[in-house]
């Protein structure tokens, strides 16, 4: 895959906080991806993680705390015109299921960056050639593997070109074998310098393609920095814990 | 005559049948078409306002929406008909002449939007919250995600229904005979029922009756074929499309495909 993007932004998480009822999710966590750089998102399920990722595009607002992209908070923005900018993948891929492959892509371009018809169809189909997908653009998302659906979903956000990516157990749903097909389409994204921050159980991948790894307990971020720092020289007793029950 | 030929002839007194024939075809069907189609389309249209309205966050919309679906619900078909046909027959007057067709439709239309309302918002409803959240996360507001993604999903899996409604819809179309046509305008039913009354022999009802049948029975097959369509794909075409797994270093050989 040759590199997509050249528009990527630097994204920081300033002390967020979010509260469900009495049930507090976020409790002031702080994150910092430079420009270009890649974040991977570990920890125990239940520790806020997707919710983080819903908070820095505003699906869902955050109580208290700050959301910036290349230096700006972004709180203050139309919420649909900061998604239009920050691309999400999620775990059941979200695919429309009454479209085909090739609408599902074309959808946000026609009617959101408003291409004619022949330019959002010749956009989408580069991008599902990148994701190795060039053939199905005529199938129904429901005759892929789901290997091949999160592709269709990855093309679907980066088709907007976005200036950060957020990945959210992108990998969980999958068989075994379909893992690595959509961990090399994102290793190279990363390589091609999209600023991205990726919740994942996937260890092997955080360890060889993050920049930093965040280690997130009870809503917030316990330790966080470069993988080998992480994996090799863990502080916290939590995440040293938590790597020896996953590793 | 023994009383089994007597019944034979009430019911399918050939000749009375032939004679009713050309002006139920003539008349009759376009008359229930006309009356039938514009209703269905009206009433679809008001129920897919209904639904949205149903489901949204403001009580003000929720609540009218409620009110209404329980009142034309609630009330026979044939009281609401002669209520808003009589009853708004003076403002009728005022704006398209006696015509009792407009108000009729109306009526009819009311009625199958309480119900279509209903098989919609389930419809909706039914589609999964993911969807609405990947809409939302291309950066769409909820109106056309609403509009692009969860509507066209939610009727989809409500078609069987939606078509139960529309039948329910050509056989209470037959009601507007209480709204007094002139005999241009007469549908199915009242042209059967015309001839029934002149003649003492019930044939052309049943004539209409099977007219009633020809319009509905294929509809259920219709929509039946168009819900597996929908639900499988096109038939599938053979795929030339080569092998489309060469993604990265990173994939290194693991295939992907089902």
């Amino acid at each position: 895959m040759t590199a997509t993007t050249t528009t990527s932004v630097s994204l920081d998480v300033r002390d967020v906080h979010l509260a469900f009822g009495p049930n507090r999710v976020l409790r002031g966590v702080d994150l910092s991806v430079p420009r270009g750089a890649t974040a991977c998102v570990i920890g125990p399920s239940g520790s806020g993680k997707s919710t983080l990722l819903r908070t820095i595009n505003r699906l869902i607002e955050p109580d208290r705390g700050d959301v910036l992209l290349d230096g700006r908070s972004v709180l203050g923005d139309d919420p649909d015109a900061l998604r239009q900018r920050v691309g999400m993948v999620f775990q059941q891929f979200n695919l429309f299921p009454h479209m085909s492959v090739l609408r599902n892509v074309t959808l946000a371009l026609r009617r959101l960056r408003k291409l004619g018809a022949d330019e959002a169809e010749s956009v989408a189909r580069a991008q599902l050639e990148l994701v190795g997908l060039a053939g199905k653009a005529n199938s129904r998302p429901a005759q892929l593997s789901g290997g091949q659906q999160q592709r269709v979903a990855i093309a679907r956000a980066l088709a907007l070109r976005p200036e950060v990516m957020l990945f959210d157990e992108a990998t969980s749903a999958l068989d075994p074998e379909l893992v690595k097909g959509v961990l090399g389409v994102m290793a190279d994204l990363s390589a091609a310098g999209m600023t991205m921050v990726v919740v994942t159980h996937e260890m092997g991948f955080a360890r060889q393609v993050a920049d930093t790894v965040a280690f997130m307990d009870r809503g917030v971020v316990l330790e966080a920095g470069p993988p080998e720092a992480i994996f090799e020289r863990a502080e916290h007793p939590r995440l040293r814990r938590f790597l020896d029950q996953v590793l | 005559m023994d009383p089994l030929s007597t019944l034979w002839e009430t019911f399918f007194d050939w000749d009375a049948m032939r004679e009713a024939l050309p002006e139920m075809l003539t008349v009759g069907l376009p008359n229930t078409l006309i009356l039938a189609v514009s209703a269905a389309l009206l009433g679809s249209v008001l129920g897919l306002l209904l639904a949205v309205a149903g489901i949204s966050r403001s009580r003000w919309l929720r609540w009218p929406a409620r009110v209404y679906t329980d009142v034309f619900r609630g009330l026979p078909a044939a009281a609401t008909i002669l209520l808003i046909g009589v009853g708004l027959a003076p403002l009728g007057m005022q704006v398209w002449g006696p015509d009792p067709y407009p108000l009729g439709i109306l009526a009819l239309s009311l009625i199958a939007a309480a119900y279509i309302g209903e098989i919609f918002r389930s419809g909706i409803q039914s589609v999964e919250a993911a969807q609405l959240e990947g809409a939302r996360a291309l950066g769409f507001s909820w109106a056309d995600a609403m509009r692009l993604v969860i509507i066209p999903q939610g009727i989809r899996r409500v078609l069987p229904a939606w078509v139960n409604q529309l039948i329910a819809l050509i056989k209470d179309s037959s009601l507007v005979y209480f709204l007094g046509l002139v005999a241009s305008q007469r549908e199915l039913f009242r042209i059967g029922q015309d001839y029934a009354a002149t003649t003492g022999n019930e044939s052309a009802l049943l004539l209409a009756g099977l007219c009633y049948l020809a319009l509905t029975v294929p509809l259920t097959h219709v929509v039946n074929w168009i819900d597996r369509r929908l639900r499988n794909g096109r038939p599938a075409t053979a795929s030339t499309e080569e092998d489309d797994d060469d993604v990265t270093s990173y994939a290194a050989t693991e295939g992907d495909r089902r």
